[in-house]
């Protein structure tokens, strides 16, 4: 057991100012020890891939696993060449679906959620609560009879209903996030919108849609995640040609059945990691704020 | 009638296409759902409109319930799965929001490089859930896996990890709690930031430790962020299932309800939906039970939620 000298002194202190705004030498480094190693478990599966993203397959699986071991960009340069599937056709289609799935997952929810926020209306306490029912039900279990609903609306198999699948499971969150964000914007504002001559649609688009840029945000992060990694949908309605696949459809591609390709599905999957790092990148700063505004009025 | 319209027509155009997808992809499925499970609907006598084949499934009441719920195991030992269930639900919760809670506070202080270092903790999140679910079964791999390699060099016995025993319901554990602190922190740090900071320096005044200050000013504060991110993630890790089906597969020592409903859904020959259904119908069951119970309780606490 060792005693920090430094660290008694300050309890000695009677300087309140001085105790409240500086810690202890012996306090800050085991703040920065234990802040630096909880980084270092969050990073290391992600950093772990990277490296063996740079392996041939072959030395991605021997027993005692090194650093680098004959370490290239090979297979960053066949997944993105397209020897072992389409990958780029992919890449292409997973945009264009989490990108759509975004728009008009935001977009709904920020008019529902503003409507939830502002106005009451008979059905309102209803309508919040069939949202958290939604979150309850097992989606996979649905998997059936929305392909029947699909096929009737000429659907199957097209990006769009998948995007709207994946509304189905952003929109809930995102509108009770957004309620919680309009909740925190003075209706005041509201008002001289429309002492102004603006309509209702006018002060929620033009006024209060940029004033709620956090929380935007955050319900953007989490509907274009929600698409972007998606599996089990994915594969079970877009058609089984390699060029409508998505990226988590088509990743399976490098996983055998008795044999994985871990070199290549590490390459592939820091490919598929970059976007949505970018995208977390963009919005992180309005992270804390937006979720704590949603969840606290929630 | 039209007073009613004039006075809400605005609001109620604003959630219109909310409603309507709802209803459409979710209401209409569920209640198909519902109806599925009082037959004996698969993949042989379902209607195929590719095939142009009618549906031949017939109604068989309550026996799809009454199979499921005595338990046996091939239809998947309901009772047994459901304590399991329970076991990863609140294993992951608790550690998620402990976790979560005492990054928040670290991150809550002065400190240098705070930014960098809550970038980095919300990682886990950013990267997609399927991507991770490789790197961790790469990782818990018992022959060439980092971990195992890891604990060899440091002197500590190897669980063949995702093995068929109860190591495989404790690496997934492990790999949901690594997914889901981000969130929680986020959520938590967020509520610690709106805690005014007055409330400290009163209570310090008045001489308070510092766990009488985190025990009477800190959760407190925190009490109605909590009580909603505790309901989501419980609701969430119920029904958690990529990281358990693509990592541990279909190993009946990490099975859940979830992934057991999507194993009868997706594999064997007959691709037994109305069991699956079944079982979507009882954990749609139970998380009412519960929501209902933890509302009632948290009204109790005199909370308005």
């Amino acid at each position: 057991m060792t005693l920090d000298a430094s660290s008694l002194q300050v309890v000695k202190a009677t300087d309140r100012r001085l105790r409240r705004t500086d810690r202890s030498k012996g306090a800050s480094i085991a703040l920065h020890a234990a802040l630096i190693g909880a980084s270092a478990i969050a990073v290391f599966p992600v950093f772990w891939v990277f490296i063996t993203s740079l392996k041939p397959d072959a030395r991605a699986v021997e027993p005692t696993p090194k650093l680098f071991n004959e370490s290239s960009l090979d297979n960053y340069t066949r997944v993105l060449s397209g020897e072992k599937g389409d990958f780029l056709a992919w890449f292409g289609n997973s945009v264009l679906i989490a990108l759509m799935t975004t728009v008009i997952g935001v977009f709904i929810s920020a008019t529902a959620g503003y409507a939830a926020s502002r106005f009451r209306f008979p059905g309102k306490r209803g309508l919040m609560m069939s949202f958290l029912l939604v979150q309850m039900f097992p989606f996979a279990v649905l998997i059936v009879p929305l392909y029947n609903i699909l096929i009737a609306l000429g659907l199957n198999g097209t990006s769009i209903g998948l995007v709207l699948v994946y509304c189905t499971t952003a929109v809930p969150f995102c509108t009770y996030m957004l309620k919680g964000y309009f909740d925190t914007v003075p209706a005041d504002i509201d008002e001289a919108g429309r002492v102004d001559g603006l309509s209702p649609f006018g002060v929620f688009w033009r006024l209060i849609m940029p004033l709620a840029k956090p929380g935007l945000a955050v319900t953007a992060f989490y509907a274009f995640l929600t698409a972007w990694g998606e599996v089990a949908f994915a594969s079970a309605f877009l058609s089984a040609a390699d060029e409508s696949k998505t990226l988590a459809v088509g990743l399976q591609v490098f996983v055998q059945q008795n044999r994985t390709e871990w070199g290549h599905l590490a390459a592939a999957s820091i490919l598929v990691a970059i976007p949505a790092i970018v995208v977390f990148y963009l919005v992180q700063r309005f992270l804390v704020q937006g979720l704590a505004s949603g969840a606290v009025k929630g | 009638m039209r007073r009613f319209l004039d006075r809400y027509w605005y609001a109620y155009a604003m959630v219109l296409p909310v409603v309507v997808v709802i209803a459409v992809l979710v209401l209409y499925p569920l209640a198909q759902g519902v109806y599925f499970t009082f037959t004996n609907i698969n993949e042989g006598n379902i209607a195929n409109p590719v095939l142009e084949r009618p549906a031949t499934f017939d109604f068989v009441g309550f026996k799809n319930y009454l199979n499921v719920l005595s338990g046996g195991d091939s239809f998947g030992a309901f009772w047994g799965t459901l304590v399991r269930t329970l076991i990863w639900t609140f294993s992951c919760v608790f550690f998620h929001y402990t976790i979560g809670l005492g990054l928040a506070m670290l991150l809550n202080r002065q400190v240098r490089g705070r930014t960098l270092y809550r970038v980095l903790l919300i990682l886990p999140w950013a990267v997609p859930a399927f991507i991770s679910a490789f790197a961790w079964k790469y990782m818990f791999n018992a022959q060439y896996g980092i971990i195992n390699q890891l604990l060899r060099s440091a002197g500590l016995p190897d669980p063949v990890w995702l093995g068929q025993s109860n190591w495989a319901l404790v690496s997934v554990i492990i790999v949901n709690t690594w997914l889901g602190v981000p969130f929680m922190m986020v959520a938590l740090l967020g509520g610690l930031q709106s805690i005014p900071g007055d409330l400290y320096e009163a209570a310090e005044v008045d001489g308070a430790t510092p766990w009488q200050r985190f025990r009477h000013v800190t959760l407190p504060g925190l009490r109605s962020v909590s009580s909603t991110v505790v309901l989501l993630g419980i609701i969430w890790t119920f029904n958690m299932f990529p990281v358990i089906y693509l990592i541990a597969g279909p190993n009946p020592n990490a099975r859940i309800l979830v992934t057991y409903a999507f194993e009868r859904f997706f594999s064997g020959a007959s691709r037994d939906y109305a069991i699956a259904s079944t079982y979507g119908v009882l954990i749609l069951s139970v998380l009412l039970v519960f929501a209902t119970i933890y509302r009632r309780a948290l009204r109790k606490q005199g909370e308005v939620w």
